[in-house]
This record gives C-alpha cells, structure tokens and sequence, in this order.
C-alpha cells in the first residue's frame, strides 16, 4: 500500500515510498496523498458544512439549510422545515368550518386572501351552494389585491436580498396601501377572515371601490413602475439573477411547480385561466411566461403579473354589479345584525350557526387555487357532520423548497439568497 | 355544478374513467367519479406501474403529480389511505389515486417518477406513519427533532403528550408531559331532535335536505345530482365554454354585459349591511 503513496509537498517524486505511517490520520495530517485522491499542491481543500438558518434575514423566515460547500461552491442542500409546524391541519379536524376559517389566513400570511379562497371554494362545492355574484367580484378584487400586496413583499425582499435596499422600502409603501385597503373591508390588517362559504363577510363601501380605483390609476403605478425601474435593466441585478438556477420545463413539471416558478420555466399554465373559479372565466389578462427559467425570469413574471393584477382589478370595478354579498341560505350564512334584531327566525340561525356551524354533506374535493406563490389546494374530506374530518393543506412551498437542492447546485454561496428569493416562500404555509 | 369552484374539463371525467379501465386493466380496482371528481383506487403492490401508466398513456397523461394527502380512517380494516392529487396540463384535468395501507405495509414510493414525491412522503410518514418503500430519504419533516409519534392519527390526542418551555433554572428549553388545567370540551353535535322519520309514499323523491348546511345522512354527491337535476338549463358562464360552470343569474342580461371600455365606473352603492 506504501508504494502507491506519494509526498503531496513533492508531487514529482512519484516513486518515492512514503515517509508517513500507516496511520490515515497522520496521512491526513503530514499531507500524504494516494493517487486516487489527488489534490493539487500542499493545501487540501475539505468539503465542510454550514447552516445557513434558522434565524437569518434572508432565509424569509426560519428555513434551516444544512449546505455542503467546495469552496464557496454549492454542493448539497438538505433544507430543514418545520420549525414552524403549528399542527394546523389537526386543529380544523376539531373546529367547525366557520372556526377553521382564520387558520387560513395564518398560514400564508402574506397572502391571506388567496388561502381562504380556497378554502371557502371547497367548502362550497361539497355543500354545492351558490355564491352571489357581487361576492364572487368581491372576492376575485380581494384575491388579487392580495396578490399585488404578496408580490410587493417578495420582489422588494428579492431585490434586498441580492444587494439593492431602495426598491423594497418604495415597495413596502405600496403594500402599506393595501393593508389600509383591507382594514377598510375587513377591519383587520393582516387576518381578515374576509371570505366566508357562501359570500364574503360585509359588503365594501362605495368610497372605498373608488378609492381602489383611483390608487390604481395613479399611485400604484407610480411607485411600481419607479421601483422596477432601478432594476429591472440594472447591471449588477443582472449580474446576480440572470442564468441563476436555470430550471427547464421537464424538470419543473417532474418537480410540481406551479404558480410563477412553472410559468417562469416557458409554460403559460394559470389555474385562473384554465381552471377558472368565481368570476376569472369573465376577466380578461394575460399570463406571462419566461423563456429562460432563471431567478431573473421568476422576478420580471411576477412584475408583469402585478400589472395583470390591476388589469383584473378594474374589470371587477366595472363590472361589479349590485346585490347581495352572500348567499340566502340561513342554514349557512349568518343574517346580519339588523334582521336579528327584528326576526325571531333570524336569531335562531345567528345562535345555531355561531355554536354548531354548518353541516357539510359527506364527501373529498380537491380544490386548487392560483395563490400568488403557485397552486394552493385543498383536499377536504367531510364526513356530514360539523367539523372537517380532514382537511390537507397543498402548500406551494414544499415542492419548490424541495428542489432548491437541484437548483443550487454548482452554484456560489451567495447565489442561494437570490434563488430563495425567487421562490417566494412563506414558512406559514410550508410548515402549516 | 352550481358552486363557483375551479372548473376543470369535468365534461372529461367519464371518458377519464374508462380510458383508465382499458389502460390499468387489472391494476385498478375501482373508480368512481363524486362531486365531479375522479377517484381512482389502485392495487398497493403494483402502484408504480400504475403511476407510469396515467403518466404516459394516450388519453390519461398526468404529468404533475401536485400532493400526496393521507387520511386516517381507524375503523376501516386497512386504516390510512393515501391519496394522489394528479394533474393533467395538457388535457386540463385532475383525478386521485388512491391506494390504501396500515400500519405495517409499505406503500410503493414513486420519488423515481416524480422526484417531487420525496418531501410528499415524507411529510404523510411523518404525520401518520405509513411506510413508503423505495423512499431513499423517508425522515421526519414536519414536526420537532427527536417527536414520538405521529400526530395526524385520530387516536392521537389534540394537545399532543409533551409540551415545550424555556426553563429559567436550567438556561435551556425542556420538554414536560402536557399538563391540562381543563380537559377539553369536544361537544357532540349530532342532534337526537330532528324528529321522527315518517316515510310516505313519494317523499324519497323530496330527500334533499330543506336547505344547504342543514343536517342529512346524504352525501355531497348525492345533493349535488339533486341539485343539478333541478336546474339541468343552466348556460354555461363567459368565455369559459364546455366549462361545467352557471353563476349567471338567468336573464340577467344587464349584469352579464361587459362594458366596452374598462374604465373605473362603480355602479351604486346600496351595500346590505346597513
């Protein structure tokens, strides 16, 4: 075995046998090399391992990535989740369906609209209950206002995380905005329990539709546009995300992409198109694709998706009819507070639905919306009574997190801050 | 389908269900279609057979397999089902493949189909302990380092067994057996006062219940067929053509009409919650 072995401070003195021992630790030590592991020069670069996470600004959360480097290259990531596991899918297994409403809003909670909507849709199609159709503009002007208020957050942090710190605070403005849009419906800023099975919870205001339309016409597109403007053509935004963690459209499709990342990745695949719910059959817009699959690709999709958002939003503006904002059934919806005041019948419902809820009619539906950060499903499986018996939560982010080991692979260290970026994850609704 | 869910090819399902028999054969052991959805309940032993058959075959091409959801039914003789979230992208359709297991028996894993399946394992191993064979990297996932048991079980309690505090004396955090101040209240809400069945002749025609949400041994299925056979005349909304979708208020001709420009003209105000 000694033969074989060479100097690694002498690499041209193949014949001479070794001086080390036969101890493989001291090997290591003095710099003994065999020929099957030839390293160059006197320094033997080791593979070694870091964390990156879980308290760690640009991990948008608490993400753990155990990742093995050569250098400052890339080898292996093994993401850690679940450090936010709430056990939210066994908590509406003992809840009624109207009790299991605001987990929604707290699972992806940048987007809280989006995860209610599908909820209340799969609710509905068990039940088989109409929806108003105010309610159902309502709810598409709601959904994609949040989308708007999603996709400010995440290109803002994308932007930060690869180095430029303006555009997020100007886009942060635009999100406050939204809030202020949100409190005003739903009196809450962030858990707006908006949407409900059959309706939505309280009609808007007049003033407030205007108001919406007019920050459409002027201020949104005034920040964005001004925000995008720094990087959309910037050298060194460029530098860091175009040909990042190229993904192709085989490998998104085997990987279950959806939302941004598959639309990113060449494929014009939008649920609100395809599989259109509420009034979206009725919207017009188009979805963008990208052409390369790269980090710069997933971020100009979600630019271009913000001003389809705005398209979408004054349709629903124009069209929006009058009417009633939720279903007339009293065995689901609560009459408001006037008519309990007068009606014996109405205050009946108003009790029975606020301590026994609803009962859903037996059955699994899998319904699947096109959240801001892809396909966010539900499978819910009701067994006639009161309570969900169980209800699967689709997040979007397990199947990209899953595949950040492939994405990152080869690249630097500083790279996987812009390719999490890109991926858009809330750990809410990855840990659920 | 009255409600306003997401409308996928449905007018599909049918032919789905038939394409599938020719092309599993004996893999599959039944399919049904409920609530406009297509279940189809596949051999545990030779599933990865069957997976590559609904991936690749004429007419059935599930390329994404979008989630894995398991389901815990502790009186069923094979307790836990797995289920498949399939989805075609070019034929714009979705089904469930559905397989069922125990404790014991491994389910065939298909991470070498769809990569994707890896994580989706392993969070229905986590959660209810179904074995998935041919999983490379079958680890917890979801719930703490070192967590006994597997929570999403419906004999596994709501409040877990152990809870979590930081402890001043030890500067660290430690785990105690859970301590309830108060046992939880889980009231039961199937109501013995719904009252006398008198069957006459002709009620089973009126077995849908009086109003949606109401109380009824029937299934969602079932109500929706009622349901649709009451308003069979419905036209389908928009542009969405052979979409099996109706929230158009009928003869509602006004509101259905899209004003030629979109400009930012809301109708008004006469909100009901006044």
């Amino acid at each position: 075995m000694t033969d074989t072995r060479i100097r690694a401070d002498d690499p041209a003195d193949v014949a001479a046998p070794a001086t080390a021992s036969m101890d493989p630790h001291l090997d290591h030590v003095l710099g003994v090399r065999t020929e099957a592991d030839p390293t160059v020069g006197d320094v033997t670069i080791q593979n070694y391992t870091i964390n990156f996470g879980p308290q760690h600004p640009a991990a948008h959360g608490v993400l753990r990535l155990v990742m093995e480097l050569d250098g400052e290259i890339v080898e292996r990531i093994d993401p850690h989740v679940g450090l936010l596991h709430r056990g939210t899918e066994k908590l509406i297994e003992y809840r009624t369906y109207t009790q299991a409403l605001p987990y929604m809003d707290r699972l992806d909670y940048c987007s809280p609209m989006c995860m209610e909507h599908s909820f209340v849709l799969a609710v509905e199609k068990l039940l088989d209950l109409e929806v108003p159709l105010r309610a159902q503009y309502l709810r598409v002007l709601f959904a994609e206002l949040t989308r708007i208020s999603n996709h400010m957050l995440n290109l803002g942090s994308h932007v930060m995380d690869v180095g430029a710190m303006t555009p997020n605070l100007w886009l942060f403005e635009i999100r406050e905005d939204c809030y202020g849009f949100f409190e005003r419906a739903s009196g809450a800023r962030m858990h707006h329990n908006y949407m409900r099975p059959g309706g939505v919870h309280q009609d808007v205001p007049l003033k407030l539709l205007t108001d919406i339309a007019d920050w459409l016409d002027t201020r949104l597109p005034r920040l964005f546009e001004d925000a995008i403007s720094l990087v959309a053509d910037n050298r060194i935004f460029k530098q860091r995300n175009v040909d990042i963690a190229t993904v192709s459209r085989d490998d998104a499709i085997r990987w279950g992409f959806s939302g941004p990342m598959i639309r990113a990745a060449g494929l014009p695949w939008d649920l609100r198109k395809s599989q259109p719910y509420d009034v979206y059959d009725r919207m017009d817009f188009d979805v963008p694709v990208g052409t390369r699959g790269d980090c710069y690709d997933r971020f100009m999709v979600r630019v271009e998706e913000v001003r389809q958002s705005v398209r979408i939003m004054k349709q629903c503006l124009a069209e929006m009819p009058e009417g009633p904002i939720a279903s007339t059934d009293r065995k689901v919806v609560p009459p408001k507070r006037a008519e309990m005041k007068r009606s014996m019948e109405s205050l009946i419902h108003h009790f029975k639905l606020y301590t026994e809820g609803f009962h859903v009619p037996a059955g699994e539906v899998y319904v699947a919306t096109e959240s801001p950060k892809g396909e966010f499903g539900i499978y819910m499986v009701a067994d006639g009574s009161n309570k969900p018996y169980r209800c699967k939560i689709r997040p979007t982010a397990f199947s990209h997190l899953q595949a950040m080991d492939f994405m990152s692979r080869g690249h630097m260290l500083a790279d996987t801050t812009a390719i999490l970026g890109a991926m858009d994850i809330v750990f809410g609704e990855c840990d659920r | 389908m009255r409600a306003p869910a997401p409308a996928y090819a449905a007018d599909l399902n049918g032919e789905t269900i038939e394409t599938a028999r020719t092309a599993l054969g004996g893999l599959l052991i039944r399919a049904q279609d409920r609530v406009g959805e297509v279940a189809l309940y596949i051999d545990r032993d030779r599933l990865v057979d069957a997976m590559e058959l609904l991936r690749t075959a004429p007419g059935l091409e599930y390329q994404q397999l979008m989630e894995v959801a398991g389901v815990d039914y502790p009186d069923r003789p094979e307790r836990f089902e797995v289920v498949y979230m399939l989805l075609s992208l070019t034929r714009n359709h979705r089904i469930q493949v559905r397989v069922t297991t125990d404790e014991d028996a491994p389910v065939p894993s298909v991470t070498d189909i769809w990569p994707v399946a890896g994580w989706l394992e392993r969070e229905v191993y986590d959660l209810f302990g179904v074995l998935f064979e041919g999983n490379r990297d079958l680890r917890r996932i979801l719930t703490d380092y070192g967590f006994r048991g597997h929570p999403l079980r419906k004999d596994f309690p709501q409040t877990g067994y152990v809870e979590m505090r930081y402890s001043e004396e030890e500067k660290r955090v430690v785990y105690e057996p859970v301590k309830l101040a108060q046992d939880y209240r889980n009231f039961e809400f199937q109501s013995p006062w719904e009252g006398a069945a008198y069957q006459l002749p002709g009620d089973e025609k009126g077995q849908v219940p009086q109003a949606k949400g109401a109380q009824t041994p029937l299934s969602a299925d079932t109500i929706a067929k009622a349901d649709a056979a009451k308003a069979p005349a419905q036209a389908p909304a928009g542009t969405s053509g052979s979409y099996a979708k109706g929230t158009n208020p009928p003869g509602d001709a006004a509101a259905n009409a899209r004003p030629a420009d979109p400009q930012v003209v809301p109708t008004k105000g006469q909100g009901q919650n006044q």
